[in-house]
């Protein structure tokens, strides 16, 4: 806190805080509690399916539903392993 | 056909029951045929806003389980004719809720002719809320100006749009409306609360009003009345206000910008 506001006694404004912190808390919830029941299943066929070819490991896929005004994002992230330098 | 209100909001002490009872005498003031049932099974306290505590004899736990009919455990409202109390009982957990009794209750009220039925929802995320919010056609969600209010309206916003008939079912989404209350313009504008443009934001619904801090609903409550028959109150217009915007009337919002108390008022204090 600067010197000036230390003497007139400026309150800090808050609001803007909580207003960050809430629109963060809020998507992070909305993603996890308003996910379709299928995210979890899809995952773990989609890990099955690409691990016969691939060896990747359960954490390598991340299956996230997005929404966004009207539209709707599926979003299937696969982290392939690190390929040996040849 | 009666159409089914919820008043909801995750977080206790918000003001659900007062905005319950404001908005179900502002309905009925205006002619229509209402009843607010109180879902708060066990803890029972819209009987005591409405003033009618010393009347109850049945309770919805009573009608649910066909312990005594409907007109026996409606109670007649002491200011209107057309609006009618029908209290949570005090010594049942909420577990007596059943859905089916839940629904029967609904469809027997509307064979009474009740043009809206307003449900008082009991805080929490647990049956007796899922229970007000199940047949829901529209839901009023009461928010106050703070984060953990913000955070548990968007919680019941979730489950209104998982739980809800109308979800369920996949018919028209339960109509949602934002009414922030305890709003304070001064704080607002010192940057130390939440604006209400803010709370709409976060939680991405249709504003119907806002409600500022007030000891005029403390003083409401004292006497057993709603806040909406209070005179010169700025909570009873801004209540006014919220039903008419619910009736589709056009009302600019009022109360929401700080005006500087005038030099006068300053000196004589006055309210």
């Amino acid at each position: 806190m600067s010197l000036l506001s230390y003497f007139f006694g400026s309150k800090q404004k808050t609001a803007s805080v909580a207003k960050e912190r809430l629109s963060l808390i809020i998507a992070h919830e909305r993603g996890t509690n308003r996910t379709p029941d299928f995210l979890p299943d899809l995952q773990r066929e989609l890990i099955a399916v690409i691990s016969k070819y691939v060896n990747v490991g359960p954490d390598d896929i991340k299956v996230q539903l997005e929404k966004q005004d009207n539209c709707e994002i599926l979003e299937v992230n696969i982290t392939l392993p690190e390929q040996p330098q040849k | 056909m009666a159409r089914v209100i919820v008043v909801t909001s995750g977080k206790g002490g918000v003001g659900k029951t007062t905005t319950s009872a404001s908005i179900s005498t502002g309905l009925a003031l205006r002619g229509f045929k209402t009843a607010v049932i109180d879902f708060d099974v066990g803890l029972r306290n819209l009987d005591l806003i409405m003033g009618c505590e010393r009347r109850v004899v049945y309770d919805l736990i009573n009608v649910v389980n066909g312990e005594a009919n409907l007109n026996q455990a409606l109670i007649k409202d002491k200011h209107c004719d057309n609006l009618f109390i029908l209290p949570a009982s005090q010594t049942r957990d909420k577990d007596a809720l059943t859905e089916e009794g839940v629904e029967k209750v609904l469809k027997d009220l509307e064979h009474l002719g009740f043009d809206y039925i307003l449900c008082d929802s009991p805080a929490g995320i647990e049956r007796g809320a899922v229970m007000a919010l199940t047949f829901a056609d529209e839901a009023i969600v009461v928010s106050n100006p703070e984060v953990s209010s913000v955070r548990d309206s968007d919680r019941i916003l979730g489950i209104l749009q998982s739980k809800s008939r109308r979800a369920i079912e996949g018919r028209e989404p339960v109509k949602e409306h934002l009414l922030v209350t305890r709003y304070s313009p001064k704080r607002v504008e010192d940057g130390e609360m939440l604006s209400y443009k803010d709370v709409q934001e976060l939680l991405r619904i249709p504003l119907i009003g806002v409600i500022p801090e007030s000891d005029d609903v403390l003083q409401a409550s004292n006497q057993g009345t709603p806040a909406i028959h209070l005179k010169d109150s700025d909570v009873a217009i801004a209540y006014q206000d919220v039903v008419a915007r619910f009736l589709d009337e056009d009302r600019p919002l009022r109360f929401v910008a700080y005006e500087k108390p005038g030099l006068l008022k300053r000196l004589f204090g006055g309210k």
